[in-house]
């Protein structure tokens, strides 16, 4: 990409001006790792006066500031930007430089400091710097701003999924309070199971909002113990049996007598209830579950197989994103809060470990996590919500 | 002899698009029920509805927006009435007489969840006299 930086020269030497716009007039910087190249449009201040007045009027990305102006001082310059939240990078130049003089300087927040008489390889590597430092900052504000953009959304979800059950019970007892559904008794008990089940999706919300707020703050610790993911993947079976029992759904096991990893029990019971649960609630009656354990040498995988309703590619694509549920007529009478694999991921990423979904409408998914033998810390955090 | 009104009922949410479906039967309506954003495109390309009540979050935070503008591209005279269960949270304002709402929108009503059944009747009355 090419961007063009408008640098401000302060002197009040007009030769001086001259030389340093002559060195960079036609000087371009090529910021390699950012895939930027940066020309400059030069302008000069022959005093701090007229350099502030430059912050009014034509803001400079970057400022080449002398130190010993008279009236309005290099260090007025700085105490101005200062003043008016402006994070601009400033070179210092000064003649008779002492030490004490750059200290002061960068004290008061100027990025560099070029003593004169310098080079003019010395002010384009000085320009260079503060080029860098200037485009790594804009990056790092358009990060902070994304990172802004995805918690609002978040928040907006969350309101909208906290609010909703609470619209349709309140709609429920209008209904209720006016007698609108008929004369059947039948009608009016469907709108009180409804609204139970509307609580009881509200109460599976907040308890996983606040399994999710516990892994994002960090604040969860993790221990790391030799965990046998073959007993973990029984035990979170027998816990589900019931649940699957309503549905008929059959749940099986293959794997080896037993598989141990290094890593948090915990996290491992929450991946295996997350997707024996999913597999059953998304299920058909009278379906079936496979879980199946295969050892991979540096890694593990675990693959739950259902026989249930499926999903499009489409569906699929959306499927980690938070309060994402898919929605349609097969998933209207299941309860699910939309985080529970958002959670999932969030926890992968703790341990180290992946998840890949294939599935097919009407077939069913397969949901296959690999995981590390030595559960290692995360390379990179997760973005915020 | 008169004909039923048609009334296009969009939400993403099965139990309030049945409450809705509910009350405008009950009133005398023809209901035509979509549930979401995408069932409401389709719906509007083979019905012209004398009103339409939409929710605003469904597959996304603007659906109701983006299919408000359409019905009113498609049948200006179609009167919108818009519900929400979130306003500030979006971080569009679009309470009356916005720019948005004035501008791309274009909904006659915009009503807060829940809804109660006496209100939506009245602005009903109002939007279809």
């Amino acid at each position: 990409m090419k961007e063009t930086l408008h640098l401000l020269i302060v002197d009040d030497e007009q030769y001086m001006r001259l030389a340093l716009e002559r060195t960079l007039r036609h000087h371009s910087i090529h910021l390699a790792d950012m895939q930027l190249d940066l020309a400059f449009r030069i302008s000069q201040a022959g005093s701090g006066a007229t350099a502030l007045a430059f912050l009014e009027t034509d803001l400079p990305d970057l400022i080449l500031l002398d130190h010993d102006l008279p009236e309005v001082s290099g260090l007025d310059v700085l105490a101005a930007l200062k003043e008016q939240k402006l994070d601009i990078p400033v070179v210092m130049l000064a003649a008779n430089a002492s030490l004490d003089a750059a200290v002061q300087a960068t004290k008061a927040g100027a990025f560099d400091f070029l003593a004169k008489p310098f080079t003019p390889e010395d002010l384009r590597s000085a320009v260079q710097k503060a080029t860098r430092h200037c485009m790594v900052q804009r990056e790092a504000s358009k990060l902070a701003a994304g990172r802004k953009q995805i918690r609002f959304e978040f928040l907006s979800m969350l309101a909208h999924e906290l609010k909703s059950p609470l619209a349709a019970m309140e709609g429920n007892l209008f209904i209720l309070r006016d007698h609108l559904a008929g004369d059947s008794l039948q009608s009016y008990d469907d709108l009180v199971n409804r609204s139970l089940s509307r609580l009881e999706g509200m109460r599976k919300l907040i308890s996983d909002l606040l399994d999710l707020t516990c892994i994002e703050s960090g604040k969860k610790k993790r221990s790391l113990m030799d965990i046998d993911l073959c007993a973990a993947a029984r035990h979170a079976i027998m816990t589900h049996r019931a649940q699957a029992d309503a549905k008929q759904v059959t749940v099986s096991f293959t794997g080896p007598r037993y598989l141990y990893l290094k890593t948090d029990g915990i996290e491992i019971e929450m991946i295996f209830n997350n997707l024996i649960s999913n597999a059953v609630k998304y299920n058909k009656d009278g379906g079936t579950v496979a879980v199946a354990i295969l050892d991979l040498g540096p890694t593990a995988s675990i693959t739950v197989r259902d026989t249930g309703i499926g999903m499009t590619q489409e569906e699929v694509a959306r499927l980690f994103g938070e309060f994402t549920r898919i929605k349609n007529r097969k998933t209207m009478n299941i309860l699910g809060s939309g985080l529970g694999l958002s959670i999932l991921k969030r926890i992968l990423n703790l341990c180290g470990g992946q998840v890949r979904v294939e599935s097919e409408p009407d077939e069913g998914s397969t949901f296959t996590v690999t995981l590390p033998k030595e559960s290692v810390p995360p390379l990179q955090p997760m973005p915020h919500p | 002899m008169t004909t039923k009104k048609k009334i296009l009922v969009v939400d993403d949410d099965l139990d309030q698009l049945d409450h809705l479906t509910l009350i405008l039967k009950a009133d005398g309506y023809d209901v035509i029920a979509a549930q979401g954003q995408a069932e409401g495109e389709e719906a509007i390309l083979s019905t012209i509805p004398d009103l339409a009540i939409l929710d605003l979050m469904m597959e996304n935070l603007d659906s109701g927006f983006v299919l408000c503008h359409q019905i009113k591209h498609l049948y200006p005279d179609t009167p919108v009435i818009l519900l929400t269960a979130v306003r500030s949270e979006t971080g569009v304002d679009f309470s009356p007489g916005s720019k948005a709402a004035a501008g791309w929108i274009k909904a006659d009503v915009l009503l807060d969840k829940p809804i109660r059944p006496e209100q939506l009747r009245l602005e009903i009355r109002r939007l279809m006299e």
